[in-house]
């Protein structure tokens, strides 16, 4: 196993981080089919930050957010989401944190088709069964900008606005944490930003910590910071970045072609 | 494309399990019936052609009742004279003659002392022939009997009740109860079988004298002298003895015989076959949903084969060739699950009256059959998917979220409306139409039009219906019910199709149970008004019994009065009529008729008294002359006397006992009307007549009430045949919910990935398919009760005339129904439930 404690650590205040990882190992297969997607990570994700995990494909950016949120085992070492360790949990306490605590963004089908927008968005709390925030809400409802298209389905509004919709999902419940997976990868640029512009919104003024994996240089520049992840380790971490930099740093990773 | 149609088959072995079973299950029930049907006109064919001599000799019947071999009996039957014996005998080209003696209503007595069982079969008296060229049966062991205190029986019959050679054996016969030593045991026919029935065998004229005629036969046997044609010999002593004979040669004999029970088989045939075809009616959806699922799943690779050059043929023939592969595998195993059917409704059957021996008959038609409705069914239930499939724009396998256009409902609107108007058009026609036979089938076609409107209107009733009821679902379960409704609306033709699968069976149900306790209240009703006995003595199943009986029961004291009734199928001015014969003076003690003119004195001596329908479809009033002609050729003048009000005991028209008699009616009774005298003991009397009546086990006394739960008894034994028949319908429909819930299961991946990733646990998860489950099947209950209703009570009051005179609604069952349709759709969401909440989340969301 090979340290990482000579990786530059970013900025980190008092307060705990909304999620963090202890040596975080995730190993698919054995013997010769053996793959570590992820080697021994330790990594902090700071209350009110939004983080861009890059890295090129297989790096294991997509398995580090799926077992920091609950959605994979990991096979050695710790996630925290608060002060909660998850593979202490069962499958039900996971299903009820994943429901209160994170909020998910995914690339593609963030909706059900039969559920209006605003419908949609309030799914969780309806799932749990608890009433929405009334003022919160609307401050999120606000801050989508979809007006009068609330009471739509999916099928009747556009890739950007579909994705809008999933990111007001995440945000209403208050999660300690959303995870974004390459949120703007089905989008055309203008839509994208929207989309990005949104959820920086969304840190800046609501102090929402953020988590998104992307792989598009611009994605990432909308973000506090940047974590690159190569071969399942943290080999960088860039913050206040911008498309330039970011771009130049990926260029590092051995010429490699970006997925 | 064949490799991509055999990849594709193979790659979704549980889609294509679950949609086979549709066709194993409509091809099994198929197959099965024809298997049973064929094996039950083997087990007849053989009987009589084992029966038949070289010529036989019958009296010739006056016209065909249609009744034979129903056990129906026509009530008179005219016998040969031993001098005609002698006749045959003298002609030219006989080898032998020999007048036998045969008639049913002998019962062998087991150890106990009870009738033998015979499922339901008759007990059947023969006189012994030792000639064996003239004789069916074949002796296996002991030897003939040579006296009226000597009798052989059947092996089958020794075997049942245990009996050896030198035993004792009670044998209730058409005229006295003898006791019997069993001397030998024979064998029936070729197959040694007699369907059940039991077969007692006594010497000539001990027969002649217990249950024939002294001095008279049922018919002759005749042996040919070898060099003689039977056609020759048969013309020569058809010559001799003149008319009022019938002379067959052996094969006609065997056909006629077979002839008439082929048209009681028939019936049979054509009663299970209406019951294998609801089946497959109900499979037919199933199919054509899962084809519909399964095609619309693959859009996109459809499309991409369609993008890579696939012509529209090549991609409907692809989605065909899936289909008859799906079909021959489907109804391979159907037929192989035929045998399974067949051997329940075997032993069904063998309950209620037809002991099959022998194996099953396993014919090429049946093979055929099988595979022609099976493949059949199925390609053309999967000949609209393949169309639709056909049609996708290669486009669509381009966009990432390709979503099926739902189509317009227009057209089935139209057509379900006009379907709807016509069968309630019809069913209104049914109330107005005189005529009971033409009602019958208008209801029939009513239902019918009503039945597929309905399921042509299915989906467009479905959305408001789901959205109605379905708005309790999210108040009472939460978010997992508000999606269960959504989910059950979003595709209102998948739902409606897998709603009306369970709707038809359960519509036919209810209204079956419509039309039975309707019936159940008619008999209270009826015998309410009617009977006047205070006990009445029959078989549980109107089989005939000695005229002794009711003799003994005269001699008891504190009877005041007994009635016989009989029955008889004779042409009342030129149209068959089933005619009861009852005892004139006494009627009036047994059955209070309601006489709208006359009264029971004009049934005396000649006379003839009618129901108002008969008398008004006849034209008839009080006096008018009526000719009537039995079986046996005798023609009798009969009188108009009285007009009553429809009877259930008595049925349309009655004759005296007298004119049956005098007219060579059988002395069989079918139903004895015991009237006490007043002030009597009426327990003493009671126990006077179960003393008497213990030696006749054949028959049993009962009170009204007993005698009314008899009745209401066969009206429940038989609704539960129809049932039990229908159950099968029911079962394919609730294998249909699950087909579709696994296949949008399936479907729904993502959308399951996503809430659960979002927070919804498995036990939400499963409510929610569960839910959607429930709301489809109670969807199906609830078109399925309003429809029973219809049906039920249409046909109740379409057949009003015929003794169904009270309408009930059992508003109980029917909210059993409706519970049992809940129940099914939570059942049936168990397993595709299981499978939904099993699912990693990851991999769902993965999903492509």
């Amino acid at each position: 196993m090979t340290s990482v404690r000579d990786i530059p650590r970013p900025r980190v205040g008092d307060a705990p981080a909304a999620a963090r990882s202890v040596h975080l190992s995730k190993v698919y297969g054995e013997g010769d089919t053996r793959v570590v997607a992820l080697d021994a990570v330790d990594v902090e994700f700071p209350r009110g930050v939004f983080t861009a995990i890059m890295g090129p494909s297989g790096s294991g950016k997509s398995t580090l957010m799926h077992c920091m949120a609950g959605l994979d085992a990991v096979t050695d070492g710790q996630a925290y989401i608060g002060d909660t360790e998850l593979s202490s949990l069962n499958d039900r306490q996971l299903t009820t944190l994943r429901r209160d605590e994170i909020g998910f963004v995914f690339q593609a089908y963030n909706l059900l088709p039969t559920l209006t927008a605003l419908e949609n968005i309030t799914l969780p709390m309806d799932i749990a069964g608890r009433r929405p925030d009334q003022a919160w809400l609307t401050t999120v409802i606000d801050t989508v900008g979809l007006g009068q298209r609330l009471g739509h389905r999916p099928s009747e509004l556009s890739g950007g606005q579909q994705q809008r919709v999933a990111c007001a999902r995440a945000l209403a419940s208050r999660p300690e944490i959303i995870f974004a997976d390459e949120p703007t990868g089905n989008l055309d640029s203008r839509s994208g930003a929207d989309v990005l512009s949104f959820l920086r919104r969304s840190v800046k003024e609501m102090g929402q910590t953020i988590v998104m994996v992307t792989h598009d240089p611009v994605a990432a520049s909308y973000s506090d910071r940047v974590l690159f992840l190569a071969d399942g380790r943290i080999v960088d971490s860039m913050t206040s970045p911008t498309r330039e930099r970011v771009l130049e740093r990926m260029k590092a990773f051995d010429g490699q072609p970006e997925a | 494309m064949w490799r991509a149609t055999v990849r594709n088959l193979l790659a979704h072995k549980l889609r294509l399990a679950l949609s086979g079973l549709a066709i194993v299950l409509g091809v099994a029930f198929v197959s099965g019936t024809m298997i049973f049907t064929d094996t039950l006109g083997r087990t007849f064919d053989d009987l009589f052609a084992s029966t038949a001599a070289d010529v036989n000799v019958e009296p010739a019947t006056a016209f065909d009742s249609g009744l034979t071999g129903t056990g129906e009996g026509v009530g008179t039957t005219s016998t040969v004279p031993a001098t005609v014996v002698d006749t045959v005998q003298g002609v030219d080209g006989v080898a032998s003659a020999a007048g036998f003696v045969r008639t049913e209503g002998v019962y062998v007595l087991d150890r106990n002392g009870d009738v033998l069982d015979t499922g339901g079969a008759p007990g059947i008296g023969i006189s012994w022939e030792p000639d064996p060229a003239l004789s069916s049966s074949t002796l296996v062991d002991g030897r003939p009997p040579r006296d009226a205190t000597e009798v052989a029986l059947d092996v089958d019959s020794v075997e049942k009740a245990g009996y050896s050679l030198g035993d004792t054996v009670p044998v209730l016969t058409t005229g006295p109860r003898v006791e019997a030593e069993l001397v030998g045991t024979f064998s029936f026919g070729d197959s040694g079988g007699s369907a059940g029935a039991s077969l007692a065998a006594f010497e000539k004229s001990a027969a002649q004298q217990l249950f024939g005629t002294p001095g008279q036969f049922n018919g002759i046997a005749v042996s040919t002298v070898e060099g003689v044609t039977q056609e020759a010999v048969r013309d020569r002593i058809a010559a001799a003895i003149g008319d009022g004979y019938t002379v067959r040669t052996a094969s006609e004999q065997a056909d006629a015989l077979a002839g008439d029970f082929e048209e009681g088989l028939a019936f049979v045939e054509t009663f299970l076959l209406a019951f294998a075809g609801i089946a497959l009616f109900v499979g037919t959806f199933i199919i054509l949903n899962t084809f519909s699922m399964l095609v619309a799943q693959r859009t996109r690779e459809l499309a991409l084969l369609r993008a890579l050059g696939a012509r529209r043929a090549q991609v409907k023939r692809s989605v065909l060739a899936e289909a008859l592969v799906l079909g021959v595998v489907g109804s391979t195993l159907g037929l192989a699950a035929g045998f399974g059917v067949a051997t329940g409704l075997r032993s069904l059957f063998g309950r209620f009256g037809l002991t099959l021996d022998g194996g099953l008959v396993f014919a090429t038609d049946t093979v055929l059959w099988s595979y022609a409705v099976g493949v059949l069914v199925t390609l053309v239930a999967a000949y609209l998917p393949a169309r639709r499939a056909a049609r996708t724009p290669p486009v669509a396998a381009m966009r990432d979220d390709h979503v099926a256009v739902e189509r317009s409902l227009r057209r089935r609107t139209v057509f379900g409306s006009v379907l709807t108007a016509a069968g309630v058009a019809a069913l209104v026609g049914a109330f107005v139409v005189e005529d009971d036979g033409s009602a019958a089938s208008l209801v029939g076609l009513g239902a019918l039009a009503l039945l597929l409107g309905t399921i042509a209107l299915s989906p467009v009733i479905a959305r408001p219906f789901l959205r109605g009821i379905g708005g309790v679902l999210p108040r009472l379960f939460g978010t997992p019910g508000h999606l269960a409704r959504e989910n059950a609306v979003r595709n209102p033709r998948r739902t409606a199709a897998t709603a009306s699968a369970l709707m038809v069976g359960l519509a036919l149900v209810s209204g079956f149970s419509i039309i039975g306790a309707s019936t159940n209240a008619s008999v209270d009703g009826a015998l309410d008004q009617s009977l006047g006995a205070d006990y009445v003595v029959s078989t549980a199943v109107q089989a005939p019994f000695s005229a002794d009986i009711a003799e003994q029961i005269r001699g008891i004291d504190g009877v005041d009065a007994v009635t016989q009734q009989r029955f008889a199928q004779a042409e009342l001015a030129g149209v068959q009529t089933s005619v009861s014969a009852v005892d004139a003076g006494t009627l009036d003690s047994a059955l209070a008729l309601d006489y709208t003119a006359g009264s029971t004195a004009g049934l005396r001596g000649d006379g003839l008294i009618v129901d108002e329908d008969t008398a008004a479809a006849r034209g008839w009033s009080v006096g008018d002359r009526v000719e009537a002609l039995l079986t046996n050729g005798r023609r009798v003048e009969l009188t108009v006397g009285g007009i009553y009000t429809a009877n259930a005991a008595l049925g349309s028209a009655v004759i005296s006992l007298d004119t049956f008699t005098a007219a060579g009616g059988e002395a069989l009774d079918r139903f004895v009307y015991v009237h006490l005298a007043p002030h009597v003991d009426t327990a003493a009397v009671r126990s006077s007549l179960e003393a008497t009546l213990d030696a006749y086990p054949v028959v049993t006394l009962k009170d009204q009430t007993q005698f009314a739960d008899e009745q209401k008894g066969q009206v429940d034994q038989m609704l539960m045949i129809i049932n039990a028949l229908l159950g099968l319908s029911v079962i394919i429909a609730v294998l249909g919910i699950v087909n579709t819930l696994a296949l949008s299961v399936i479907e729904r991946t993502r959308e399951i990935g996503l809430l659960r990733a979002i927070g919804m646990d498995r036990r939400q998860l499963r409510q929610m398919i569960r839910l959607e489950s429930v709301a489809i099947s109670v969807y199906g209950s609830v078109t399925e009760l309003v429809l029973g209703t219809v049906f039920g009570t249409s046909l109740v009051q379409a057949l009003a005339d015929q003794g169904i005179s009270r309408q009930v609604v059992p508003y109980g069952r029917m909210a059993v129904f409706l519970v049992i349709g809940a129940v099914i759709g939570v059942l049936a969401a168990v397993w595709p439930a299981r499978r939904a909440a099993k699912l990693e989340v990851l991999d769902a969301i993965a999903t492509a």
